[in-house]
């Protein structure tokens, strides 16, 4: 093998820290050691490819896995995949699930006291095209309570996972929806220090991509990780 | 003009409904060449405790060495029907067990041979950004002169190396140790 080109590490603030004792499920579960650094290996920059034939066409619109609708606000939720350099990346798996419109989980350990929905699994998935662009048919979760503290609630948010070219850029993260006010108190979405990095994880209200009479647009870009400029001997 | 990379957030409690269609534990299907392996394992908390709602992720390379990827250029032979890819959940009692091949040596730093190993991805409620680990293999000669296994301070490499069941061919154990005396090494790659 000639030269090794890894990924770059995050800028400062910009991703959680393991512990963030306000979230109280990291206390017994993030490491107490510090993680070591290891130099870009062919196991890291190489991952898991999946093709077209891994994808259900249908898969991406979860408003029609049923016999009927799901209750709620039809949304589409669109965007592109790119890198920390704007590249499209195309062929990237993209996994969501979310909560029902009443903010409950299809899930047997979800026992929050809301209805769940015949017509609503919760569950999609889709892989990019050649731009990076995606595009997911939904309903607006509702936001749920959890026990995290007295009168916790977690705000609207789409679970999102991303393969993206490597194992090193293994993504899992979450969407929220503009101006929901339980964003300020929860901890899961302020663990991350940089308020900038926080912001982009808000999808942005779209015109564009609204459909007259029939659903909201809400733009979403994923960034993950660049190539290192300089590659590593190897 | 760069954007930093997307931050990550916990996968939670209920990532199931989402991730169980890609979910197998069976990462190597009948005719895939190499040696057989079962891998199982607890994940446990800082308690000590079992925790039934985490899912590991594995990458590997096929019997020969070579990953199914576009960046492996190695001149060696490809496996059908072995990805080289495993998404495995703890149960109840927070276990995981999952069957595959043994990986063929890639190359490390500096050109030199890494010892056979797994790399490995792990998620839970509670985390907020993924773990790294990597499962190498007991008795192997090269794992003494391993780049990466050389960069872990000798008394915790027992972390990353799976360990023989006695009696028992082709089963291994290995253990995700979130905290504690035994905390599993995790790396930043």
């Amino acid at each position: 093998m000639a030269q090794i080109r890894g990924y770059r590490r995050p800028e400062p603030g910009t991703q959680p820290a393991h512990l963030h004792p306000p979230y109280v499920s990291s206390i017994k579960r993030a490491p107490t050691k510090p993680l070591l650094v290891i130099p870009p290996t062919l196991s890291e920059i190489t991952g898991p490819i999946f093709g077209p034939e891994i994808v259900q066409p249908k898969a991406c619109d979860l408003t029609s896995q049923h016999a009927g609708p799901p209750l709620g606000q039809r949304i589409i939720v669109s965007g592109r995949v790119l890198d920390e350099d704007a590249r499209p990346l195309a062929n990237t798996l993209i996994e969501i699930w979310q909560a029902n419109a009443a903010g409950r989980y299809l899930h047997k350990i979800d026992q929050h006291d809301a209805p769940l929905d015949p017509n609503f699994t919760g569950c999609g998935h889709t892989i990019t095209d050649a731009e990076g662009r995606y595009r997911f048919v939904s309903i607006r979760p509702g936001a749920y309570p959890w026990r995290n503290h007295h009168n916790a609630w977690r705000p609207a948010h789409i679970h999102f996972s991303i393969f993206g070219p490597a194992f090193a850029t293994r993504l899992v993260t979450q969407m929220y929806f503009p101006g929901d006010a339980l964003l300020p108190f929860d901890p899961i979405f302020n663990c991350t220090a940089d308020e900038n990095a926080r912001r982009h994880l808000i999808s942005l209200f779209d015109w564009e991509t609204t459909i007259p009479e029939s659903a909201l647009g809400y733009k979403f870009d994923i960034i993950l990780r660049g190539r290192d400029a300089t590659p590593m001997e190897s | 003009m760069s954007t930093p990379a997307t931050t990550s957030q916990t996968v939670g409690p209920f990532f199931s409904i989402g991730l169980d269609r890609l979910g197998s534990n069976n990462l190597a299907a009948s005719g895939v060449s190499g040696k057989r392996l079962t891998i199982e394992g607890h994940v446990l908390d800082g308690d000590g405790q079992p925790v039934p709602d985490a899912v590991i992720e594995i990458w590997q390379a096929n019997t020969h060495g070579k990953y199914a990827h576009p960046e492996d250029t190695q001149e060696k032979a490809l496996e059908p029907g072995f990805s080289g890819y495993g998404r495995v959940p703890t149960d109840d009692n927070g276990q995981f067990r999952f069957a595959t091949i043994k990986p063929g040596s890639v190359p490390g730093p500096g050109g030199k041979a890494q010892a056979p190993h797994l790399v490995v991805s792990v998620f839970m409620r509670g985390l907020l950004k993924r773990l790294v680990t990597r499962i190498y293999f007991p008795g192997e000669a090269t794992n003494d002169s391993d780049f990466i296994l050389s960069l872990v301070e000798p008394g915790r490499r027992p972390t990353l190396i799976a360990r023989k069941v006695q009696g028992q061919d082709g089963l291994l154990r290995w253990n995700v140790v979130l905290q504690g005396s035994e905390e599993t090494v995790f790396f930043d790659c």
